[in-house]
């Protein structure tokens, strides 16, 4: 009992340590001028940093595991009873925890940093870790001095105010922690650009060590989006993944930049070019997850004044993000036009290819920010309340994705410096002849809805395209026919799965949007409504106890052509939380999912009854799919990536 | 039975022309919800919504366009109501930023090529990976 209660102090006093060490890191890393101790003891703080905001971060764990009510974190984000998994989560299921993750993961990318040097040039190696532990002393900073994970409540109360019951889930368990590894692993290509700043060079090794971190954060954030995304959809009750949400452009900004920066990195590493453009991008990619770290973290995004309330804690990151995008851009102007290396494309080439991605890519992050930070610029500056909503970004954003994505399936067919685009139309003509007759017959079948038919065709073009390319580099291969495809390289794999992800997401998400149904109806036990080609039947409402939540089960018969499924949906009443929460009934079949919701009992009405709300929404698990695949693809690429390093010369 | 029942749940009764009630839907999901702010009406449960969904109805049983719907709702709950902000010259700057960003980035890219131009020859690797 007496050792529990030094464990918030073990945990302030190894996060400060943290700091010491993180700045020693950044002082000798970018002050080591060529010596080899230097730069040695540089990354030997890095790793000792990681070490002791592991040893903070198990003692912040170990709080919320005891419940250790003394903590102020704890008391207003845990509960005796909650289950363990979630006095867990609750360790990051709030701003501090939250933030002391953040310096966690920064830490750690920075000892893998340190420790793996690979084929760097020594002295930019050393520069790169000597940024990123300025990277975790400036994010340590602000949570130590603004945000205290550990910091005492005198007296201590006896009981907890529990989590946020939307957060009791175990996506959104593992939720923050990608989107952190994700907005994060963008903080290392940022120190590698710095680096190659200061250092006026960046060469191919040095992309080749930029692309595996742009590659981890890239997938991170997929996963971490696609959780959230679908965390949304059976959570919320209203059958929506993306709603274009603030908080979620702040985190669909960043992964914009992490896509545009895998790809440009490849023309670095391969060919040399595009060398400025990377860094440029690795800045702003950096900048843009904390504007995002910003945005979620402020408070600005319900209201300028509900920021102006406490802006203490929005203003440090805005210093901090001032001094990020300040130093890398006035850098970036001072330095990188003396290190363009001119480099020679023709206008049909992967290269060119490959920047036309980036700048579709780039433009559509610069309209979701300019959308996302629009309303609180104009109420800034007097001229009253404005929303930017889903109509504005399907509108602006959707058309742009969707021309990035006719290009999509040429870049890969195309060689390097030049390229034959007629040829790549012509292998090409399959796919482009099944995303026409995709066209017309949604344009027949859909009451000649133009929006959805483009959609659903540019999503088969997608698809189709990528299978030519699998089944071309299969024929040019070795071995017979199905060997073929298996002998294929791995990095043709990882691509293939990343583009046909992109089109499996397209269609998934068309359909979904422009074909759900819903309905709200009232249903007493035993009696039923047809929907969406099933039968939908109450059979009986009643009272549940779950763990420290009491529940309204809605128990339903699904039939359909003769087969009959139970399904049940309930709406969850927390002790703690005023708001009622929906665990949501799915049915999934491979044409979509039936999605029921149970609202309140209807007042005055005998015999009971109670509202529900009917959703079929079709082929929307293809959403999740394809953000899965996309990730996919980043993963396998990474194994590509420490393949080739262990095989290289 | 259920029609009674849901019109007791202040949902609004769907107009029975599937058209007009297309396009209730779809401004439904232009509207945004006064008291659960991140929602349309389309999507809320609070009573509100389900009031304002009826008020959509209303407007175009009585054969509004669309247009005039946005406006009537504006003038009353103001330009916070709408999902898909109103193009006036407050906002010319919101609509034209595609474009402005269009050109910008496709100027930089034209400076770029014209920078670099074919000249410097690299090893000739294999073309494809």
């Amino acid at each position: 009992m007496e050792g529990r209660r030094v464990i918030p102090e073990l945990g302030s006093f190894t996060a400060a340590l943290a700091l010491a060490l993180s700045l020693a890191q950044g002082v000798l890393g970018l002050g080591a001028f060529g010596r080899a101790s230097r730069s040695a003891a540089a990354a030997a703080c890095a790793q000792a940093a990681a070490f002791a905001l592991a040893i903070a971060f198990a003692c912040l764990i170990a709080v919320f595991v005891t419940s250790d009510f003394s903590v102020a974190v704890v008391v207003s984000n845990s509960h005796t009873d909650k289950p363990l998994l979630y006095k867990i989560a609750g360790a990051w299921g709030n701003h501090e925890g939250s933030m002391l993750l953040w310096c966690l993961v920064s830490a750690l990318f920075g000892a893998v940093l340190a420790t793996l040097r690979g084929r760097q040039s020594p002295s930019l190696w050393s520069k790169a870790v000597g940024v990123q532990g300025l990277v975790t002393a400036g994010a340590l900073i602000y949570t130590l001095f603004l945000s205290s994970p550990f910091a005492r409540l005198d007296p201590a109360p006896f009981q907890g105010n529990g989590l946020n019951p939307l957060l009791q889930d175990p996506a959104l368990a593992a939720h923050p922690p990608l989107l952190y590894l994700g907005y994060v692993g963008l903080s290392v290509p940022f120190s590698l650009a710095i680096a190659a700043l200061i250092e006026g060079r960046a060469d191919q090794a040095w992309a080749r060590t930029l692309r595996p971190w742009t590659l981890i954060a890239w997938t991170c954030l997929t996963l971490g989006i696609g959780l959230g995304s679908y965390w949304a959809y059976y959570e919320l009750g209203w059958g929506g993944w993306w709603f274009w949400d603030p908080v979620e452009n702040a985190s669909f900004m960043p992964w914009l930049a992490a896509c545009a920066l895998v790809h440009s990195a490849i023309v670095t590493e391969r060919r040399g070019s595009l060398a400025s453009w990377t860094i440029l991008l690795a800045i702003l990619g950096f900048g843009l997850a904390l504007l995002g770290t910003f945005l979620v973290r402020s408070g600005v995004l319900t209201s300028v004044h509900a920021f102006a309330v406490d802006p203490k804690r929005g203003i440090a990151v805005l210093v901090l993000l001032a001094i990020t995008l300040g130093v890398g851009l006035g850098l970036y102007g001072w330095r990188a036009p003396r290190m363009d290396k001119p480099s020679g494309f023709a206008a049909v080439s992967r290269e060119s290819f490959l920047v036309w991605n980036n700048f579709g890519l780039a433009v559509s992050a610069g309209v979701v920010l300019v959308g996302t930070l629009y309303p609180l610029m104009v109420e800034a500056v007097g001229g009253g309340l404005l929303s930017v909503g889903p109509p504005f970004f399907n509108l602006t954003v959707g058309p742009l994705l969707g021309a990035l994505f006719l290009l999509l399936p040429f870049g890969p067919m195309l060689t390097w410096r030049s390229g034959d685009l007629r040829g790549a139309l012509k292998r090409l003509a399959p796919a482009l002849v099944l995303a026409l007759i995709t066209l017309a017959a949604t344009l027949v079948l859909a009451e000649w809805r133009v929006y959805p038919a483009i959609g659903l065709a540019i999503g088969v073009w997608l698809i189709a395209g990528g299978l030519i390319y699998i089944l071309q580099r299969a024929m040019r291969g070795e071995g017979k026919s199905f060997g073929k495809v298996l002998l294929l390289p791995l990095s043709v794999w990882s691509m293939s799965f990343a583009h046909l992800g992109a089109g499996v997401l397209t269609i998934g998400a068309i359909a979904e949007t422009a074909f759900r149904v819903e309905r709200t109806v009232a249903l007493s036990p035993n009696e039923s409504v047809d929907f969406a080609g099933r039968r939908v039947t109450l059979l009986a409402v009643g009272d549940v106890e779950g763990p420290n939540y009491t529940a309204t089960r809605a128990q339903f018969r699904i039939d359909r052509e003769g087969n009959a499924t139970p399904l049940h949906t309930e709406r969850r009443f927390f002790l703690t939380s005023p708001m009622p929460t929906t665990e949501v009934g799915i049915l999934s079949s491979l044409d979509g999912d039936l999605y029921l919701a149970l609202g309140d009992e209807v007042r005055d009405s005998a015999p009971r009854a109670w509202g529900v709300r009917l959703y079929y929404n079709p082929l929307v698990h293809l959403i999740f799919i394809g953000a899965l695949m996309m990730a996919l693809g980043g993963v396998l690429s990474l194994v590509a990536l420490a393949r080739r390093k262990e095989a290289g010369p | 039975m259920s029609v009674i029942l849901a019109l007791a749940l202040a949902t609004s009764a769907a107009l029975s022309d599937p058209a007009q009630e297309a396009r209730a839907q779809a401004l439904d999901a232009e509207i945004r919800c006064l008291v659960c702010e991140n929602e349309p009406i389309a999507q809320s449960t609070a009573e509100v919504a389900a009031d304002m969904r009826a008020l959509v109805r209303e407007r175009i049983a009585a054969g509004d366009s669309d247009a005039e719907i946005r406006a009537f709702f504006r003038e009353r709950y103001g330009d916070f109501v709408l999902l898909r902000p109103p193009v006036d010259p407050r906002t010319w700057l919101l609509w034209g930023a595609p474009l402005l960003l269009l050109t910008a980035g496709g100027a930089l890219v034209w400076l770029g090529r014209r920078r670099a131009g074919p000249r410097d020859i690299f090893t000739p690797e294999e073309g494809d990976r």
